[in-house]
């Protein structure tokens, strides 16, 4: 056996005869288990109340709620058409505020769509001028494509081609010259599909601070005019759907989200129209809520991720880390370093073994409460009326694993701090301050942007780990740390803790090799 | 089996260690005495690899301690009896040193029966006595049955009992042929125990001989006449016709070097002298050490000397 898996050897019996660092160890675990199945958490998604959101080709959960003027087409085929107009409303989210505010909100939507029927969910091209991010092409709710920056007060020419199972955009500011933006392939497309103009809005949402934020429904209009179609369009006339109406596009609304106090949700902008479309002298005034992109969970979104089942981690890395510090300082504080360096003068091996030990079981620990509150704390949330994003067996394997390498990683580090300050308050203060106060300050009182550079820099980056869904550039979510969106990948949020420790550990090490003790 | 060879270590502006250079053999007991400060733990220390001295080497069997790949089974020591985690039983602590070397449990019960302690093998060591620490640090040092042992200040603190527990243990483990060196500030403590020594002060070896020799040395031995105040100028006579150092102490004493008191005894009846008394006065281990010690303490603990009397 070689020295090293003997002092590993010896390291675990000292761990596991203490009495206290075993039990800090399953307790810490508890509490993470604790959080994330005794979730005082409520939501409205019981009983009758049903709640579901339709799933994209892509397999993405995704809202789909539009004001939609369609006609079938089938086989090949081109619409065009120029948007006139496009304005729009937003509730007065101000403290004083009451009414509406005029104003398109960033990524209002009004353009021509391609759509595999009205089912929501189904698979969909669509060129759109939008509110302040210029002309997009964007298909299958994930995929999106810039075209020209135009504004929405600038009125623009958009053309919508189906030949096959492809779909081509191009856009023009007069009707005559025309850009392509790009083709897209909607793969299963059938040969009659649903064309023609929409108008959505999203929710609109105003930051409060790193815990709070406030939203509401907005509204967008658009006028329609010069509109032409080419190809294998039956005659017919336009069916108008809205997004409101159970039995058209969309569906029964939106989902309860949780009931979250934090985010207040007041009504609709009222605006001067309703929902729906009017046709006006050689075109549609069209009027629509809602948004065709994939559904983000948070405060923003709907209803929320299977990272906030995790929100007991933070509380399982207190104790492990003082653990982990204490591991170190009570040697020191009564002398046993001396007997452990006599029974293992090769210092660095000795070190290794301690380290070896006490992230293993820190990561043990972490993994097993992942493991658990992965598996029933989703459904006991959604069991409490909560509507919990689904995500792939993939990333719920990386948070659980994440999470143990988290508590592990910080537990060495507070090892490091543990050797280089000697001294258990002084180690513990350091560890904590380090690796969990940054969670929770900018989880709460800090402003998001200094929370965010919080969770960049410090070893509390590794949270990241534990975010479950993804955040889109065509979505004005609340991607903030509160709402389980953080400023790193997983993998870079982890680099970052994985280096101080690294760093922490080896500047440990060259101090605990020269030093006398 | 422990070989220093002129260790030098400061700490800031103190000298710790100045030159310390000694070895230690198997076989005996050999004492480690100084004064407070004369740097003896540090020098235990450095032999342990726990500090790095500024020159000189430590060996222990041939190679330097941080070099041993399972160090308690070459050298056992004990430091510093109380350094345990209190909730841990004596049993575990004795078992993760094991488990270090990669000795099995059963070596852990064999120490525990050692010294006693099979009794409180599985109480908290926290709740320990000193004495019962003390053997628990001797039961960790015999776990890789080594060669060599080495006990910083072991009868600190221990009671009568303890104290003849201790002597006696150290004096087996020698008879067992392992080299134990023992380290004391008190030299008295090592009256009955240790076969060599090694003086230190200020941190460097004053003196480094065995108990035989030192006692030796220290006092040929002072040998005190009484007798009635009609007689005492014969006995004078007698004595310094004899060859003896003779001085007048009072009326009826004379204190007498240069002979034995048996000598003294035959000399005085071979001639008729009558006398009342005759006592030697053998130096102890701790007035031979106090004269050596005289230049290089620091601190000097008080203590007074014995007499043992040969009376008539």
């Amino acid at each position: 056996m070689s020295a090293y898996a003997r002092l590993v050897h010896a390291e675990w019996t000292k761990f596991r005869t203490v009495r206290g660092w075993v039990i800090g160890m399953l307790v810490a675990a508890a509490v993470i288990v604790g959080f994330g199945l005794f979730p005082g958490m409520e939501g409205t998604c019981r009983g009758a109340n049903v709640c579901g959101l339709p799933v994209g080709p892509e397999g993405q959960e995704v809202t789909d709620v539009f004001t939609f003027v369609h006609r079938p087409l089938t086989g090949d085929g081109t619409i065009t058409a120029r948007v006139a107009s496009m304005t729009g409303a937003r509730p007065d989210l101000t403290d004083s505020g009451t009414g509406d505010v005029a104003g398109v909100v960033p990524w209002a939507k009004a353009g021509l769509i391609v759509k595999d029927g009205t089912r929501p969910g189904s698979a969909y091209a669509a060129v759109m001028l939008t509110g302040a991010h210029g002309v997009r092409l964007q298909h299958n709710y994930v995929h999106d494509l810039a075209g020209s920056t135009t504004s929405a007060a600038t009125p623009r020419w958009l053309r919508l081609t189906r030949a096959g199972d492809r779909v081509t955009a191009l856009e023009s500011a007069d009707g005559v010259s025309w850009t392509g933006i790009g083709t897209v392939r909607l793969t299963g497309l059938p040969a009659t599909a649903e064309v023609g103009l929409f108008v959505t809005s999203p929710q609109f949402t105003k930051v409060i601070n790193a815990s709070s934020a406030s939203g509401a429904p907005s509204k967008a209009t658009a006028g329609f005019d010069q509109i032409t179609t080419t190809g294998g369009w039956p005659a017919g006339t336009w069916t108008v759907a809205t997004g409101g109406d159970p039995d058209a596009v969309g569906g029964p609304g939106a989902p309860g989200g949780p009931g979250d106090p934090d985010v207040g949700n007041r009504g609709p902008a009222g605006g001067s129209r309703p929902n729906g479309a009017e046709e006006t002298g050689g075109g549609f005034t069209v009027t629509g809520s809602g948004d065709i992109a994939p559904a983000v969970a948070g405060a923003a979104g709907l209803g929320t991720s299977i990272s906030q089942t995790l929100v007991g981690t933070f509380a399982g890395l207190v104790l492990v880390v003082v653990i982990g510090a204490m591991m170190m300082t009570g040697e020191y504080r009564r002398g046993l370093i001396r007997t452990s360096l006599t029974a293992a003068p090769r210092r660095m091996t000795a070190l290794a073994a301690k380290a070896t030990v006490l992230g293993g079981v820190a990561f043990g620990i972490g993994l097993a409460a992942a493991a658990v509150v992965i598996m029933f704390g989703p459904d006991i949330l959604r069991g409490n009326g909560i509507y919990v994003h689904h995500v792939s067996l993939a990333t719920e394997v990386r948070v659980v694993a994440g999470t143990g390498a988290l508590l592990a990683v910080a537990a060495v580090l507070a090892l490091a701090f543990g050797v280089l300050l000697r001294r258990g308050t002084v180690a513990v203060t350091v560890a904590i301050v380090a690796t969990v106060l940054p969670y929770l300050l900018s989880m709460t009182v800090l402003p998001i942007a200094a929370g965010e550079w919080l969770l960049r820099l410090t070893p509390a980056a590794a949270f990241a780990v534990q975010q479950s869904t993804p955040r889109y550039a065509q979505v004005d979510g609340l991607y903030t740390p509160s709402n389980g969106f953080f400023p790193l990948t997983p993998s870079e949020g982890f680099g970052v803790l994985l280096a101080w420790a690294v760093a922490g550990l080896a500047f440990a090490a060259y101090r605990f090799r020269r030093r006398d003790v | 089996m422990i070989v220093v060879n002129g260790l030098r270590k400061r700490f800031g502006s103190q000298t710790a260690l100045d030159g310390m250079t000694f070895s230690v053999e198997p076989g005996q007991v050999t004492g480690f005495v100084g004064p407070n400060g004369a740097g003896k733990s540090t020098t235990m220390r450095v032999i342990l690899g726990l500090d790095a001295p500024d020159a000189g080497t430590a060996l222990v069997g041939g190679r330097p301690y941080r070099s041993l790949s399972r160090p308690l089974c070459h050298l056992g020591s004990l430091l510093d009896a109380g350094a345990l985690q209190p909730g841990r039983t004596a049993r575990n602590h004795l078992l993760w040193l094991a488990h270090s070397q990669g000795l099995p449990g059963r070596r852990v019960d064999e120490v525990l029966e050692r010294a006693g302690l099979q009794g409180v093998a599985r109480r908290a060591a926290g709740g320990f006595s000193l004495g019962m620490r003390q053997r628990l640090g001797i039961a960790a040092a015999l776990l890789g049955d080594p060669p060599a042992l080495m006990l910083d200040e072991p009868f600190n603190g221990m009671d009568p009992e303890g104290i003849i527990w201790m002597r006696r243990h150290l004096r087996g483990l020698a008879a067992e042929g392992r080299a134990v060196l023992v380290s004391s500030h008190l030299m008295s403590e090592l009256q009955d125990t240790a076969d060599h020594v090694v003086v230190a002060g200020r941190g460097r070896v004053i003196a480094d001989t065995n108990i035989a020799a030192l006692l030796e040395s220290a006092g040929a031995g002072r040998v005190t006449l009484r007798a009635d105040a009609a007689s005492i100028d014969a006995a004078a006579g007698v004595l310094t016709a004899a060859g003896a150092v003779v001085t007048r102490a009072d009326a009826r004493t004379l204190a007498i070097t240069g002979l034995a008191a048996e000598a003294v005894v035959s000399l005085l009846t071979s001639h008729a002298v009558p006398f009342a008394e005759v006592s030697s006065h053998r130096a102890t281990l701790e007035e031979a050490y106090l004269e050596l010690t005289r230049d290089a303490v620091e601190f000097r603990a008080a203590s007074s000397p014995s007499s043992s009397e040969v009376t008539r």
